[in-house]
Formats: structure tokens, sequence, C-alpha cells
């Protein structure tokens, strides 16, 4: 008899146990932004749940470097979780090539965001977009406000005023007048040409004409940012050339550099690094009441195993990431990273807010050398890297730089050749 | 039938090693051989042959990279032959000396840099001749030569050479030891004997020391050369994959690298960097031999 009822109670608790395991379902998160794992765990899941009790959600992040071949691996052996952090462009693409990323095209939150916000998680054709945009990165320049005060200099809105200021804190002698180095190559590329770029080649104008052919890297457009950045030459610090980016940064946190050419990311470091007020302004355009063009990089996603089991529940959450509610709290609480989505968000950093405050003033495009042209051998964002840091060493001309980087594209890209 | 009995424990005491040195060794030296003559077309690997080997030494763009990585490494190495080993050989007879004082200590000063790890090597060097924050520009500064200081690491004309005279710094410690050890393997008596017959001093060096050292200094030649065409770890923690500026200090190690794992947007490619991982190989392979059916065998010894 009792043991009679001992038995009735376990398999009584055994069912509870089940029912209640089957209704919350718990949502496994992988990303490389370890950085970000108590934002998630103190702010964003908290918000989520909170709103749809039944899911769970667990962030588990990666260290960045590992997480591509963790990520495929775990892929492969199906042990991984139900919503994947998206990188941007041919990584993802090779992802939902093999059927790990689910179509999100039918998700009716994707209305929330503009076409450039998407290029970077479609398919050549846009057929089909499977990461939902979850953060960009805007470019620019980050100035020093008090040195620009010292030295009585307005903020330049065109080049002409850009040089005139450099030339101003040059020959005052106090600061140096813009901190970027050579050394690691990408500053020159990712804050030099493709930070000031789109305000020759038109932005996303320009961008798609070079994929569809009909623009060719020896182009004026393509070209006459590097007869600029060459003269940028005499303005960066006594031996740049092994000036590195850490260095760089250093060099203006520490007050010694008036101007950085900046990318948006590095404001939460500035922030607690710089004891000195910092302003920003956009890449001054080449003729006063040109349109202006910005470098709004996109460059996290987010989607959906396309083996999960929980896919109704992933897609509430996917939703969700569309929302201007997450799109809030992502942004506030990363300055610099600013959420994707269409809806107005309030950001209260001054220098995030500056930053992301050009998107209605100028037309938004991404890195020019990111969608699809970085597929073949040479690799085209490489040899960016590499003809940028030549031309600002001085140790390549801006027509030989724009020559091989075109002889290397049609060299495998039907379109070009 | 007297057979002699096989003898086991040989084959058992042999095992665990020859069963290490299989596993992480000659089965990765052998699969990565075989991974260079495929390649990956939709997603599925493809016997190629030797198409990887053609298009490494044929196709401009591939092979403009591998003679450049190809003519530092020998840059590289000329550097640590011209200076790393002269200077441990006078080091070495330095410190033989009878009577220098405090000889232990100074062995010991100059070979610690060569335990050192590459990455702290690499860092401590880039912030000692960093423009911004190093000591050299200060130091030179502080005896007027100011004039003299440039960003090394930075110039196409000097980064080379300055990486490899940081290599020297770090690693002239082992041929130091090495000849150090084989300069006191030489007896008393015949540098006695010498002596009687008024060779002393420098010439005692030349004249006796140095040919009796000289399969020390064979063997020094070729750990440095294969150490040399094998070297990574140094450029790429001073200068990254892309071995900047302009690919002025590629080697073959940082090539194979960027290819074999992609850098950036570049994504990798396991079996062409398997092919510039073969090419290698037989580099060393053939250096290796050249030393040893060329040289060593015709080398004299002398019985001590």
């Amino acid at each position: 008899m009792k043991n009679k009822s001992l038995k009735l109670a376990l398999l009584g608790s055994t069912l509870m146990a089940t029912t209640a395991y089957a209704e919350d379902v718990t949502l496994t998160i992988e990303s490389w932004r370890n950085d970000d794992l108590t934002l998630w765990q103190d702010q964003i899941i908290p918000a989520f749940e909170a709103k749809h009790p039944g899911i769970k959600l667990v962030f588990s992040p990666f260290a960045p470097t590992e997480y591509d071949a963790a990520l495929n691996a775990k892929l492969e052996a199906g042990s991984a979780g139900d919503i994947l952090t998206c990188r941007p462009f041919d990584q993802s693409l090779g992802l939902y090539n093999a059927g790990h990323l689910a179509d999100l095209s039918g998700l009716d939150a994707m209305a929330n965001f503009s076409d450039v916000a998407k290029s970077a998680w479609q398919t050549d054709d846009g057929s089909a977009t499977f990461c939902v945009p979850m953060a960009s990165v805007i470019h620019g320049f980050i100035y020093n406000k008090e040195a620009f005060a010292e030295l009585g200099i307005e903020v330049p809105t065109t080049e002409d005023e850009f040089f005139a200021a450099l030339d101003k804190i040059r020959e005052d002698g106090t600061y140096i007048p813009m901190a970027m180095g050579t050394n690691d190559q990408w500053e020159a590329a990712t804050m030099g040409y493709n930070n000031i770029g789109p305000n020759y080649w038109k932005g996303e104008e320009g961008r798609l004409a070079l994929i569809g052919g009909t623009q060719k890297l020896t182009d004026p457009q393509w070209v006459e940012p590097y007869v600029t950045l060459a003269r940028w030459k005499d303005y960066l610090g006594d031996g740049f050339e092994a000036q590195t980016y850490p260095d760089s940064q250093n060099l203006f946190t520490l007050g010694r550099a008036a101007i950085y050419p900046a990318g948006s990311w590095e404001i939460s470091g500035f922030n607690t690094q710089a004891d000195f007020e910092m302003g920003a302004f956009k890449p001054p355009v080449r003729a006063a009441n040109d349109t202006c063009y910005i470098s709004d990089h996109t460059d996290i996603g987010i989607g959906m195993n396309a083996a999960t089991e929980n896919r109704e529940a992933a897609e509430t959450f996917l939703a969700w990431v569309a929302s201007p509610e997450f799109a809030e709290i992502f942004g506030n609480a990363l300055p610099g990273f600013f959420p994707l989505s269409n809806a107005p968000v309030e950001l209260q950093d001054p220098l995030a807010k500056e930053f992301v405050g050009w998107r209605d003033e100028c037309e938004s495009t991404i890195r020019s050398t990111y969608q699809i042209l970085s597929r073949g051998e040479p690799n085209l964002e490489l040899e960016t890297w590499n003809a940028s840091a030549n031309v600002v060493r001085g140790a390549e001309s801006a027509a030989d730089a724009g020559h091989r980087l075109q002889e290397g594209l049609s060299n495998w890209y039907a379109p070009h050749q | 039938m007297n057979r002699p009995r096989f003898r086991w424990h040989i084959v058992v005491f042999l095992a665990p090693a020859v069963l290490v040195y299989t596993a992480v060794m000659i089965f990765p030296l052998f699969n990565t051989l075989r991974l260079a003559l495929f390649t990956e077309i939709d997603q599925t690997r493809v016997f190629v042959g030797l198409q990887n080997f053609e298009t490494l030494f044929f196709d401009p763009i591939w092979s403009e990279q591998f003679w450049n990585a190809l003519g530092n490494n020998f840059w590289f190495f000329l550097i640590h032959m011209l200076v790393q080993n002269p200077i441990g050989i006078a080091l070495a007879a330095l410190l033989s000396h009878p009577r220098l004082r405090f000889a232990a200590l100074y062995r010991s000063a100059i070979f610690i840099p060569t335990i050192l790890s590459f990455v702290i090597v690499g860092f401590a060097w880039k912030l000692i001749l960093s423009p911004i924050w190093g000591i050299a520009p200060s130091m030179l500064d502080a005896i007027g030569l100011k004039s003299l200081f440039a960003p090394w690491l930075g110039k196409e004309e000097y980064a080379l050479t300055t990486l490899a005279l940081i290599s020297v710094w770090q690693f002239v410690g082992i041929p130091m030891m090495l000849i150090y050890a084989a300069l006191l393997t030489i007896p008393e008596e015949i540098l006695e004997a010498g002596e009687i017959d008024g060779i002393t001093g420098a010439s005692a060096f030349w004249k006796i020391k140095l040919p009796l050292i000289l399969p020390s200094i064979g063997i020094i030649s070729i750990l440095t050369f294969v150490g040399n065409f094998n070297a990574f770890d140094l450029i790429y923690a001073a200068q990254g994959a892309l071995a900047g500026p302009d690919f002025s200090t590629d080697i073959l190690g940082t090539f194979m690298y960027r290819t074999f794992f992609g850098f950036q947007l570049q994504l990798g490619d396991p079996h062409m960097g398997s092919a510039i991982a073969g090419a290698m190989f037989a580099i060393i392979l053939v250096g290796v031999c050249i030393y040893l059916f060329g040289i060593q065998t015709r080398m004299r010894r002398y019985q001590l």
C-alpha cells in the first residue's frame, strides 16, 4: 500500500516536471561578443523574459577569434544553439548555403530595416535574408574639443576646411594634427579610404556600380580618395610608419593629437580613457552643400539555426530583436554600436548621438570591399589595406594603386573581365 | 637450432616515443603533403594532383608572393649566418678565456633571451624601437645622434633587417653555448704543445681551436637554416599576418599562415596552404641534404 502511493507520487511528480519543461522553452544564443555577456545577462535577457514568459534565454559566447571554427564544428555535430550571431557577408552566406541558417525573409519584423542594413545578410540576388541586422558602426573623425577651442578652429565641413584646420594645428605645433599610423595597415584602409571614400563614389551608387562592373577602380571617383589620403602623410605624427593602432588610440586619448580618424566602436573606450571633451565630425564633403555620404557599416546580425526544434520561440525572439525596444537597450548599453532598425532610437551618449545623427543628414553606405568583391584571389580587402598604407607612406602613387587593385579584381571577377 | 631470441624489450621501450612521434609529427607531415594534392570545389574535396604547386610556382599572383617570401627568407638566413654565428663564436672564445672574470654571469645573461617567448621579444622590441614611446629615440637623442633614428620597423628597406637582428639578439646564445662546449673539450695538452711551437693568443684560436670546432659550426649552420626557414612567430608578433610594410617582411611561414588559416575577409584555403608547407618542407630537406652529403662527409675530423 505504502509502496503504491509512493509510486503514484513519483509518477505524478514526473508528469508535472515534464509539463513544466514543455512549457518553458530554452533558447541558446551563440555569439562571439563575450565582451557583452553582462549586458545580455543584466539587461537584454530580463527585458525579453519579462515580456515573453515561457521562453528562457541562455547567452553563450566564445572569444571572437574562436567563434567561427567553434560554431562550424557545433553545427556539423548538430549541437549548436537555436540562435546564431551572424558575421556580415560571406561567413554567414556560407552558413546559409550549407543549410545551417534559416531563411527569415518571411519575418514581418524585417520591414523595420533598410535595404543597406539587410545587404550584409542576403543572398547575392537579394531573394533571401537570413539574419536580423543588429548593429552597425559608423565612420567619421573624433576631435579634441579643447584643442580646437584653444587654437580657434571651427569644425570642418568641407575638404578645404579640413586641410586648413590640419595646417593650423601643425603650424601651432602643440598637437599632432592627426593620430593614425600605417604599421597595422587596416587603419589606413578602414579609417582612411573607406571613411572618406563614400563622398567620392557617392555611397551605394558607386559601390553597386563597382559590383555590377560599370565602374572600375581606375575611375576617378575610386582613385581620388587615394590622392586625398596621400596628403594626410604630412599631418601624421613622427615615425607614423611604425605607429600601431593602440599607439594611435593612446596618442589621441592622452591629448597629444587633435584629430582621430575613427570608427564609432572607439566611443566607449575613449569615454573612459580621455579626460577632455570630445566631438565628432563626419567625413568632410568635397564642395560646400554637396550631399554627404557616410560609411554605416553593418557589423552584427542575428539568425536562426535551421535545425532548431524551437522554431516558433526563436522567431518570437528574433521579432523582438528587430523591435525598437531591443534597439533602445542595445544602443545605449554599447555606445558606438548602432541599432540598424528604422525606428528612431534615443541615445544618451553625446558622442554616439553625434555619430548617429549623421544618418538623417547623409546617405548611408557600407565598406566598398565587403560584399562579393573580396571572394577571390587576390583578396580585394587585403589589397586595399596594403594600397592605402602604401599611399599614405608615399610608397605608391594613387593612380598606381588604383591600377593594381583593378588588375587584381579583373583577375577573378567576371563582371570586370 | 639455437635461434637468437627476439628482443621484445627493445620494441616495448621504443613504442611510446615512436607512437607519440608518429601521432604528432609523422602523420601530420604526410597528411599535409597529401592535403596539398586536393582542392575544394563546391564544398567537396577533389583530387587535383600537382595543380596547387603549379598555381604556386606559375600563377603570377601566387608566384610573386612566393618568391618574395623565399627571397626574404634567404636574407633573414644570411643575416643570421653573417651576424649571429660569428658573434656567437667570438663570445664563446672570449668566455672560454681562462682569465675572464664573471664568465658564468655573462654566459647566463647572453643566453636568457633564448628562453623568452617570441611574443615577449617581439613586443618588447617593438616598444623599444617605437618612435612614440620607445627608449631608442631618446637614447640616440642623449648622445646627439637623433638624426640616425628612423621608424625602422615601418620602413620597407629596413624592416626585415631589423627583425633579423632582433632574432639574432634573441638566439645568439645558442651558437655561443654550443661553441663554448666544443672549446671546452679541446685538451690543454694540444694548446700547450702549440705554445711550445710558438703559437699563442689569436693565432692559437685560428690555427688550433677553429679547425677543431668546425664540426660544431656546421651543426650550428644547419640548425640556423632549419630554424630560419621555419620562422614565423617573431614576424607575426611584430608585424602581423600581413607582414608589412608592403610585404617586405613576409617570409614563407607568414605566407603559409595567411593562406592556410585565412585572414580578415580572406577565407582560409587549407589546400594551397598545404602546398606552401610542402614547398617549405622540400626547401629545408634539400638544404639539410646538401649539408649532410655535400659538407659533413667531407669535413675533416681530428681525434682528440
